[in-house]
């Protein structure tokens, strides 16, 4: 057996680690610690020349493993284990000590406390690092197919992107058409493009593309496996309706007695009937039956659309259907909510019938809106003559969401621009903080000022319709303290539109959970590196793109599905994945049988051998968690590069200094009073 | 939104009446009693207690003020030791609950007070009661079903404004303090129709009222006029003050403004004890200025109101969002 | 700049707590990263190692922890419901609340071992929860557990049961 002869090397991190951390003093320490044949300490052990240093004392020194003190394994472990593996080190005889974010910054006021402490970790990875295995990374092919969940302008873009690359796609989509948000729109900011001519053709192209499958009124309910091979299960809901027959001319919803209001397109402004299509751009083109107001589901009478449609499309008897289909990568992009406004009761929405959402106002002012686009009242009729437009309605706001939605300043100006223009309202901006960043918005913002919109500097206290003066009778009088001015101000308006935040899907905490990814507390999608890995997640092969990351607009938005699209591509285009080889192993000479793991197995990994009597762990199904390992009562389950012996040695090197019984003095054991 | 899961029932709750209880708002004390007898609670006096001081004295001399009302603290902790103190007044209970809170998070204060208190051989450690509002003891203690299940004359017919008053709408609450609704919902149990009354949290004037009378007089001329507005048969409160302030000078609004106001203002207890079927002499229904006899005489009136029209939606008008 | 320890117990004469921490790889080792890097301090007492999951959280790596003289083990994983491997949470909870009875029949306060939450985004969680055991244990001082569990004789024959 060959001399064990570890490599220290203690990265200053320039100030990060340096600034606080006595470097030095910790390389000199280290190089008396048993085994250890070097000990050196760096500006950057990162760059080129310090990934350098490790292979030539690899080469040079034959050193046997290698601890780098510097940031967190999460940073940098790849690139180490790259280093170790161009010198012909086995990459997994390498561990990282993480000083920096566990040492160094947490404890920038106590040089001496962050030095001993620096000192333990590195203690304790030089103890795990010796008993450490040479592992072989596990290699699996990459599925070429790719799953993008949400229809709306980010999935859409991905989507694209990956099939134009020749690679097929599978869109999932739970509403009947894709499109999302994007596509209840009326103008976008701040060219005041028509949505629908920018969206539609890019609609058109995702369902006639031919690599890619489109599944609307469809949820993935079921993820398993990992990168390069996920297995997906996929619940698509009775449309009712058969698309091979169906050509969507219109004639079922155009005779469907059953008219209900339509609170995912119409925002709950608009009426749509029990058989519908979305709106006249959907794709595809087929209607579906809301099975929920449909007359005939209630009282098995009707059938209306059955007796009228040409080419006997309707079924009602049409079940949801199951598919299972392989993935290599996955991107999420199922987008946000709208911060329901009710949760704000001083605002009056629902309560004051000229109190609106941002959705609603998109809707009005949308030529295929209920109102064919004319800026009206609730009645319906009668133009405002004066805008209210609140900012903020959920957003930076503790009671509600702390963090700045980043589009409604710039939706509020678009909103204002679009009143002034079809009612020549006065209109009156209530902002916290004017928010205009990125390419020609701040334009935007200083036409709309030109354009005669005010601006008051307060967050609104309330809206009420209880009026204190004659000129106050009739209106909504919107209560402020104009923080300018230093004065409370109350400004009587006919309509009231409120910015509502850009809130996490309700869902998203179990989506994430069912894709086995991150997400903040308020349930936006964790990416892996908020500057510099985007829409990547925790979790190989998924990725995240669009709204559902965070607030973003829809140049933001789009740049992100192409970016996860980049991503998949760049994984489809090596064609094989290598994977972490932490996988739990059965030493099967030891087992006894007892089968105490079969069950803990969250992934159904472990088999029971009836004709041998013992447990064996299915390496392709084993995701390397350790439960089994920590269960085993034999302790012959062997957790690769987190065995038992690892992290009791690890445990004993960060202990190395308070563990040794110094004053060799034995006190007899009084129990702590508990 | 409030728990109100009836879950955290007790028998008996430290009581402190305040100065009104004995004065202007007699009925609230009564009802409040009854209504706890209903439900099976009882209110333990807290012994020789003294005023809070009200809403003035603390913009008048801050010490003397904390010392006044820790003096009642301390006095309610010999009594009782760490139990429940419930103020039927909201500003008796924004007092004890300012001090407790003040006391617990300004050392210096707490130093102050209790040198004060030791004059008298009191003490009282910030955090040893759970200063709580009449209000929100029934709500969240006894709970809006078991309060549901008790009653027995709905109040049916009768359109109610609920009036909560600026003092018990503090942050960290356990309700949107902005716009509160528990009482609506106590109310709408009762069998009540609770009307929309967007100034259910604007100040009634106080004191104003001595001081800076049209000040005062605007301040309850707009709550009126909302209530009104909104064809509320009465105001239910839950302050003392308040109750004063709209029933006692509606009469001088009126020969102020030139309006022509009867609107009755009575307790929410006082109601409930209506709802519970306690005879209306025994809750000091008749004792309010403004009579409510004409208003409560519409309970259980529905079927004489003339006959719902089938509401025809108007072809151009857009749907409402619902409240649910 | 040493805190004193000693206002809180007496018996923090010579050295201050040691806390071995067992963090999963992927909600609470990288909410300890988010700590650092948004430069939340806390104090130096925790010493923490990496496992995947806390659904590998072996008692005997707390008990050894204890035995080489660290006065408390603080386990963190993913919360309840978001775990990475879908329920080792939930494993490594039952056996916590079986291993800290186990340490009072041992004569060890079960505060000194305690099981926490934080996702990857909460930073400050992770932060508040050291701060709160660090207090915790020393409140409750040091552990001395090497110098006490066993006599000499008696560590030599565990040294040669375990090989």
């Amino acid at each position: 057996m060959t001399e064990n002869r570890v490599g220290v090397y203690i990265c200053h991190c320039g100030h990060n680690i340096a600034g606080t951390v006595d470097v030095e003093e910790v390389a000199l320490w280290a190089a008396g610690l048993p085994h250890v044949a070097v000990s050196r300490d760096y500006k950057f052990m990162c760059s080129s020349l310090g990934q350098e240093l490790v292979e030539a004392d690899i080469k040079e020194q034959h050193l046997t493993h290698v601890v780098v003190a510097a940031c967190s394994p999460h940073m940098h472990e790849p690139t180490f284990r790259q280093a170790c593996e161009r010198a012909g080190l086995n990459p997994y005889l390498f561990e990282m000590a993480n000083i920096r974010e566990h040492a160094s910054w947490v404890h920038p006021n106590d040089r001496a406390a962050a030095t001993d402490k620096a000192k333990a970790i590195i203690s304790g990875s030089v103890r795990r690092v010796l008993e450490l295995s040479p592992l072989e990374p596990l290699r699996a092919p990459i599925h070429e197919t790719t799953l993008v969940v949400g229809g709306g302008i980010a999935g859409i873009n991905t989507a694209l992107e990956i099939a134009n690359a020749g690679h097929p796609v599978v869109l999932v989509e739970r509403e009947p058409s894709i499109g999302g948000h994007m596509a209840q729109f009326d103008k976008t900011f701040p060219t005041l493009d028509c949505a629908a001519c920018i969206l539609t053709p890019k609609m058109f192209e995702v369902g006639m593309h031919p690599n890619i499958k489109l599944l609307t009124y469809s949820e993935v309910e079921q993820v398993d496996g990992y990168v390069g091979n996920f297995t997906v299960r996929i619940r698509k809901k009775a449309r009712k309706i058969n698309t091979e027959l169906c050509t969507g001319c219109g004639d079922c919803w155009g005779r469907c007695p059953a008219k209900v209001v339509d609170n995912i397109y119409e925002a709950g402004i608009g009426y749509r009937t029990a058989i519908y299509r979305q709106f006249p751009q959907a794709v595809p083109k087929y209607p579906v039956i809301d099975v929920e107001t449909c007359i005939y589901y209630k009282n098995g009478k009707c059938k209306a659309c059955e007796k009228f449609c040409p080419t006997g499309a309707i079924d009602f008897d049409q079940e949801d259907e199951i598919i299972l289909m392989q993935a290599g990568n996955i991107v999420l992009a199922t987008g946000y909510d709208l911060f329901d406004a009710r949760r704000i009761p001083a605002y009056g929405y629902g309560r004051l019938a000229n109190v609106f959402t941002s959705m609603e106002f998109e809707r009005l002012t949308n030529a295929t809106g209920p109102t064919g686009g004319k800026v009206v009242l609730r009645d319906g009729v009668t133009a405002p003559e004066s805008v209210a437009i609140i900012h903020c309605v959920g957003s930076r706001d503790k009671n509600y969401n702390v963090y700045c939605s980043a589009t409604c300043c710039m939706a509020a100006l678009k909103f204002a621009h679009l009143v002034k223009e079809k009612t020549n309202a006065e209109v009156y901006n209530f902002y916290i903080d004017m928010r205009t960043a990125f390419k020609d918005y701040e334009a935007f913002y200083i036409r709309l000022m030109e354009e005669g919109t005010h601006f008051i500097r307060g967050r609104v206290a309330e809206v009420t319709d209880a009026a204190r003066i004659p000129g106050e009778e009739g209106k909504l009088i919107v209560q402020a303290e104009d923080t300018l001015v230093g004065k409370q101000r109350r400004i009587p308006v006919d309509m009231v539109i409120l910015m509502g935040a850009m809130e996490p899907k309700d869902d998203a905490k179990e989506v994430a959970y069912r894709f086995g990814i991150g997400c903040s507390e308020a349930g936006f999608f964790t990416e892996r590196h908020p500057k510099l890995d985007p829409v990547a997640t925790m979790s190989e092969g998924i990725f995240i793109a669009g709204a559902c990351q965070g607030p973003k607009d829809i140049p933001a938005t789009v740049g992100q599905g192409a970016a996860a699209a980049a991503r998949v591509l760049s994984l489809i285009g090596q064609g094989v994945v290598e994977i972490e080889p932490v996988r739990a192993v059965i030493d099967e000479s030891r087992c006894s049988g007892c089968r105490i793991c079969n069950n803990l197995c969250p992934y159904n990994a472990i088999d029971y051998l009836e004709e041998e009597g013992v447990s064996r762990v299915n390496a392709a199904l084993c995701k390397g968690c350790g439960t089994c390992v920590a269960a085993c009562p034999s302790q012959v389950i062997q957790g690769q590069h987190y065995t038992f012996d690892s992290l009791m040695s690890q445990i004993e090197g960060l202990l190395y200094d308070v563990g040794n019984n110094q004053n060799g003095h034995v006190r007899v054991m009084e129990p702590e009073p508990v | 939104m409030t728990a109100a899961n009836g879950n955290g029932r007790k028998d008996n709750y430290l009581y402190y009446p305040g100065c009104s209880q004995r004065a202007t708002s007699r009925a609230y004390e009564k009802s409040a009693k009854l209504v706890g007898q209903a439900l099976g609670f009882t209110l333990e006096e807290i012994n020789d207690w003294n005023c809070c001081g009200a809403t003035d004295y603390f913009s008048v001399n801050v010490l003397p003020a904390y010392s006044l009302v820790a003096r009642n603290l301390s006095l309610a902790v010999e009594q009782g030791g760490t139990r429940d103190l419930v103020a039927p007044c909201s500003a008796c209970f924004l007092n004890l609950r300012k001090t407790d809170t003040n006391m617990g998070k300004y050392p210096k204060l707490n130093k102050q007070v209790n040198q004060a208190l030791a004059a008298g051989n009191l003490h009282y450690d910030p955090g040893t009661l759970n200063i709580r509002h009449l209000l929100d003891v029934i709500v969240q203690d006894i709970g809006f079903d078991t309060i549901e299940a008790r009653v027995t004359k709905p109040l049916t017919g009768l359109r109610v404004a609920p009036y909560y008053g600026c003092l018990i709408v503090r942050p960290d609450a356990g309700y949107n303090t902005e716009y509160p609704t528990h009482l609506d919902e106590l109310l709408t149990r009762l069998g009540a129709t609770v009307v929309d009354f967007p100034m259910k949290t604007h100040c009634c004037g106080g004191h104003m009222t001595q001081i800076g009378e049209d000040v005062a007089l605007e301040l309850i001329r707009r709550l009126v006029h909302n209530a009104a507005e909104y064809d509320a048969d009465m105001i239910v409160t839950l302050c003392p003050m308040c109750q004063l302030n709209l029933d006692a000078y509606q009469g001088q609004v009126n020969s102020h403004f030139n309006t022509d106001y009867r609107l009755p203002v009575l307790f929410f207890t006082q109601l409930m004890g209506l709802a519970f079927g306690i005879k209306p002499g025994d809750l000091d229904i008749g004792s309010e200025i403004i009579p409510a006899d004409a208003a409560l005489a519409k309970i259980g009136q529905e079927a004489e109101t003339k006959p719902r029209q089938a509401v025809r939606r108007d072809k151009n008008a857009l749907p409402m969002p619902s409240l649910d | 700049m040493a805190h004193d320890y000693n206002e809180f117990n007496p018996a923090w004469e010579e050295r201050t707590p040691v806390i071995i921490g067992l963090l999963c790889n992927w909600c609470s080792y990288r909410a300890a990263d988010l700590a650092g890097t948004s430069r939340f301090g806390y104090p130096a007492t925790l010493r923490d190692l990496r496992i995947m999951c806390t659904g590998r959280l072996d008692p005997t790596f707390v008990v050894k922890a204890l035995r080489e003289g660290a006065d408390g083990v603080l386990v963190m994983g993913c919360h309840p419901g978001q775990c990475h491997y879908d329920a080792g949470n939930y494993k490594a909870m039952r056996r916590m609340a079986l291993l800290r009875r186990t340490l009072v029949q041992l004569g060890v306060h079960p505060d000194r071992v305690q099981l926490a939450w934080a996702s990857a985004s909460q930073g400050t969680v992770f932060t508040e929860m050291v701060k709160n055991m660090t207090e915790t244990i020393a409140r409750l001082g040091p552990l001395n557990w090497q110098d006490t569990a066993f006599d000499e004789s008696q560590h030599k024959e565990m040294e040669a049961i375990r090989g």
